[in-house]
Parts: structure tokens; C-alpha cells; sequence
């Protein structure tokens, strides 16, 4: 797991499926679904690796609770 | 010694976990259609907010738009204003909580049409404000009609053809007309597009909320936002659109900032504390106990005459008296655009009892101090009733046989006492005289409390005495 990080979580039935996010990522990491959601979108979806933790797709989605991002940081003990 | 530490960046506290307040069964997502720059704003004064540490003390006023229903998002106080009366509502919070942080939230149907004039008077006076200006060049929420802030040519449900110059007029530049003013200490427009510009509206939203919490005064950022429903456009083209064509026109920019200069400001402090209010307005607190052990039958006053006579403040003194005696009073003035010259009257109740309509249409006594106040109140008069006729100025009778005549030439027993204007102050003597509800001496208390000059407050209380003696005479 944390090899993996920094990563972006979608929340399913949060996405609007605006795409903005996608347009925003400089990684292209992110892409839309084929299935929707239970609002009835296709929403946004995390290849699963390539996230460098940039925050730009947080900042871009016009939902506020829909993209999380999980990153490292160093801290001084 | 470093250590790597998990950072969840999530949607900042000052946004409410779950939207309880929003109605329906769903309380995760905003009603906003997709795309809308309103969330992307919202989450970034949130982020501010928690960052610094202030959504506690924060009360976001919402306007009338689709961020109408922003209370059920912003986990901070909130109070939705009427349409663009938000930084009037603000300035009162902020007035009466100078310690709290308030933030006018305004689109541009609510602060640049119906709400011009409360944003430039909010902004002229340097109100402790963070004003965002939510600029989606349309109408959003009423099914996209033609905004101030509307681009010629642009195609909305009111201007099909496109909006023209001509009929029309220009799109308005709020972020310049604010920064002419001389209170404003921050004013800029960003474009909340791609992460450059998200990223600018960032800065200055913080900067804005910054400079509010160190008390120096106004500021104002306006924000060029997407409306993908509004404008028939794709999210994606929405922005490309702002960039394209919104910004060559509402150039992005600061356009005033003098907020390195600023010294903060404080207000003097309000008093709060209800003894001193009470005193500072000479007043008692508390029901007054009625001094008169006799129950005084509602007494309906009407009192008329020319603009200039006193006929209003006649009934605010015989109000005021009463309610210094501890019994219910109301009054009620009426007159015409004019000050000098025209009819006015008041209409005054005194009762033991709870007033019901303080509107007098049927007195129980009239004075009437002109001529064309007897002629239009007289028929008026309950029967049995009273009406008191200015004799210096009334010639005729009354033309009533079933009311009580009482006629005293006001003017000229005024003109005796030295002042030919304190006639009303005669003809509250004469009700003194005729109607015993309260004392003499309570009528002098409010007559010192009105009139600071010591010879004029003489020849009133003198006036009173004439009226009252000549009522007794009768």
C-alpha cells in the first residue's frame, strides 16, 4: 500500500462526471467510466499508479467531497 | 530526524461532512449541475477558512442564485440575505460581531443589478467585509437570462439575438467601478479555470479572508466561473469559453491593492449592555407603574393642523408623557411630501388597557388647529366626544350640536406667552385641563428632554400653564 501512494480516491457516488479532473491531470491518470454511478454519471477513474500527489485535480472538481488525495510528507521528529 | 507521515487532503472542515440541512435523501453531493465553478469556490474559501483556522467565526452570507442554498454546505454560521441585499446583511453581522468573519457571497445577478447599490455603499464605507463576486456572465438560476455582466452578442433566453449594445447597454466591470472607490484595500479578479488560474483564485480568496481577519477593511475578488448549463456548453468547453472570451473582457488582474498600507481599523465599540442603552436614552426600565390609581378609558386623540403648527409633536409629548405614567400609548403621524405648508396629523391613543389599532378614524377628542384640519376631521368625531377649535384661526362654528365645543384661540394665547409657535403647546395644556389623565409635571419632564434651550423651554411650560388655566376657566 505504501509504495503506491501519493493516490487520488474518487468517491463513486460523488462524481458528476464533469471531466474536468481528467483535463486537469498533467499525469493523465485519470479517465472516465463506462458503467454510472447511482446518480446516474459516468465518473471520473484512477489508473491506479502514476499520481505525483499535484492536487490539481483536487482543485479542479466542482464537487467538494468527491477527490481525496493520500500523499507522503516528510515531517521533522 | 525525518519521518514520512500519511496526508489525507479531503474536503476541508468548515464544508460539512454530510449536508444535513439539504432536503432530499441525498446528503453527500451539492445541487450544483456538473461543472459548476460554484463548488470549486466554495471548497476553496472552505479550505482557507479551516487553514487559518477561522470557520468558527465565520458567518457566509448567501444571496439569491443557485449558491442560495450555500448554508447547507459551509459548516460555518450562515444567514441567507434577500436578492443583492447580501453586504447590507453583511454589514450588520459584521457591525454588531465586529470580531467575526463575514463573507458576502454574491453572483452577478444579485451584486451587480438588484444589489448595485448596497455593494458600492458596502464598499465606500469599508466594511469589514470579504466580498466574492461570483461572475458567470448569466442569469443561472432562473434558466439563464441576460445579466448585467453579459457579453454583447451573447445569446441568452432574453437576448436571442444575441445582446446588443444598443438595447442593452454594456456588460459592467464591478471589479474596476469598486476599485475607484477610496475605502476598498484589495480588490482583484481572478479566473477560476485551468490550475493556473484555480490556483490564482486561491491566492487571492486566502489573501481576501487574510486581510478581514487582521481588520483592515474591505475586500473584493471577483471570480470568472463556468455556468456549462446556462451557456448550453460542456464543462470542458465552459472553460475554454471563460479563457476565450470572458477574460478578454473582465481582464484578469488586481486592480487595487493597498493592503500593505493598511492599518487596521476598529470601529468604536458598540454598547451592548442594555443599562447603559436605557440610560443613554433617558429611559426607565421596566413597566412603569401607573401613578393614577384611576383606570383611564382609551382615550382616541386626533390632532390636526398645518405643516409648522406642531400638531405632530404635540401627540409624540402627550404619547410620551403617558407612557412615562406607565399607561399604554401609540401614535401615529400623517402627512404630505411637504415640510412647511401642507395638512399633517397624528393620531394618539392613551389607555390602561393594550391598544389594539393605533389608528384613530373615529377620535374621541380633535383638536384641530387650522381651518381644513376642522373641516376634514369634524364628521369624524365620535358623538359626546370633544373637539378643541383653534379660535384664532377658526372663525366659524361647529356645524355638530352632539359633541362638546371647546373653543380656544390656541395662536394667540401662545403669541402672549412670547412665542406665537408653542400654540401646540397650549393646546396640551388645554388637554390637561379637560382631560385629567396625568400631571402637568409629567408634560414639563418631556418637554425638557425635547427642548435643550432653557428660554424655550420656559415659554413652553409657561404656554402649558395658559392652555391649562384657560380649559379651567371654561
Amino acid at each position: 500500500m505504501e509504495n503506491k501512494l501519493p493516490a487520488v480516491e474518487i468517491s463513486l457516488n460523488e462524481c458528476k462526471g464533469c471531466a474536468l479532473c481528467i483535463e486537469s491531470c498533467p499525469q493523465t491518470v485519470l479517465s472516465l467510466s463506462a458503467p454510472f454511478n447511482k446518480l446516474g454519471y459516468q465518473y471520473a477513474i484512477y489508473a491506479g499508479s502514476g499520481c505525483t500527489g499535484c492536487d490539481a485535480c483536487y482543485y479542479a472538481c466542482p464537487e467538494p467531497g468527491a477527490i481525496t488525495i493520500i500523499k507522503q510528507k516528510k515531517v521533522k521528529m | 530526524m525525518e519521518k514520512m507521515e500519511t496526508v489525507v487532503k479531503g474536503k476541508p472542515e468548515a464544508l460539512c461532512a454530510t449536508f444535513d440541512r439539504k432536503e432530499g435523501s441525498d446528503k453527500q453531493t451539492t445541487h450544483y449541475c456538473p461543472g459548476c465553478g460554484h463548488g470549486r469556490v466554495h471548497k476553496l474559501i472552505a479550505e482557507a477558512l479551516s487553514d487559518m483556522g477561522l470557520g468558527d467565526k465565520t458567518v457566509f452570507i448567501s444571496p439569491v442564485g443557485c449558491s442560495v442554498f450555500a448554508y447547507y454546505y459551509m459548516n460555518t454560521g450562515n444567514v441567507q440575505a434577500p436578492h443583492g441585499r447580501a453586504p447590507a446583511v453583511a454589514t450588520g453581522v459584521s457591525r454588531a460581531n465586529p470580531n467575526s468573519i463575514v463573507i458576502s457571497y454574491q453572483g452577478d445577478g444579485d451584486l451587480a443589478a438588484i444589489g448595485t447599490a448596497e455593494i458600492l455603499h458596502a464598499a465606500n464605507r469599508g466594511e469589514h467585509l470579504s466580498v466574492f463576486f461570483i461572475n458567470n456572465a448569466i442569469y443561472g438560476m432562473t434558466g439563464g437570462q441576460m445579466a448585467p455582466t453579459t457579453l454583447l452578442g451573447q445569446k441568452t433566453q432574453t437576448t436571442p439575438r444575441g445582446r446588443s449594445a444598443m438595447n442593452e447597454g454594456h456588460p459592467i466591470r464591478m471589479a474596476e467601478i469598486i476599485a475607484t472607490l477610496e475605502a476598498p484595500i484589495y480588490v482583484e479578479r481572478t479566473s477560476c479555470t485551468d490550475t493556473k488560474g484555480i490556483m490564482k483564485t486561491r491566492k487571492a480568496i486566502r489573501k481576501a479572508i487574510k486581510l478581514q481577519s487582521e481588520k483592515k477593511g474591505f475586500t473584493f475578488v471577483e471570480i470568472l466561473t463556468a455556468c456549462p448549463t446556462g451557456w448550453k456548453k460542456t464543462p470542458s468547453d465552459s472553460i475554454k469559453w471563460i479563457q476565450n472570451e470572458l477574460e478578454p473582457y473582465f481582464k484578469p488582474g488586481v486592480y487595487k491593492d493597498v493592503s500593505d498600507k493598511a492599518e487596521p481599523l476598529h470601529r468604536p465599540e458598540m454598547i451592548m449592555d442594555s443599562e447603559e442603552i436605557f440610560k443613554s436614552l433617558g429611559l426607565k426600565k421596566g413597566k412603569t407603574p401607573s401613578s393614577s390609581a384611576a383606570a383611564v378609558e382609551e382615550k382616541r386623540i386626533k390632532i390636526a393642523g398645518f405643516g409648522g403648527q406642531g400638531a405632530l409633536t404635540a401627540g409624540v409629548m402627550m404619547a410620551t408623557a403617558g407612557m412615562n405614567e406607565g399607561l399604554n400609548v401609540s401614535w401615529i403621524p400623517s402627512y404630505g411630501p411637504e415640510m412647511r405648508g401642507g395638512t399633517a396629523n397624528c393620531s394618539v391613543i392613551v389607555s390602561s388597557k393594550r391598544i389594539g389599532n393605533p389608528l384613530v378614524r373615529n377620535p374621541n377628542i380633535l383638536i384641530a388647529m387650522n381651518g381644513p384640519s376642522l373641516d376634514a376631521f369634524e364628521n369624524d368625531v365620535v358623538q359626546g366626544g370633544t373637539i378643541v377649535v383653534n379660535s384664532s384661526l377658526i372663525e366659524r362654528k361647529l356645524s355638530r350640536s352632539d359633541v362638546k365645543a371647546v373653543y380656544v384661540p390656541l395662536t394667540d394665547i401662545a403669541a402672549k406667552v412670547g412665542l406665537k409657535a408653542a400654540a401646540n403647546s397650549v393646546a396640551l395644556g388645554v388637554f390637561l385641563g379637560l382631560e385629567n389623565i396625568f400631571s402637568r409635571e409629567g408634560i414639563y419632564e418631556v418637554l425638557k428632554t425635547s427642548l435643550k434651550k432653557k428660554d424655550a423651554l420656559e415659554i413652553n411650560i409657561k404656554a402649558v400653564n395658559a392652555g391649562f388655566e384657560f380649559a379651567k376657566t371654561l
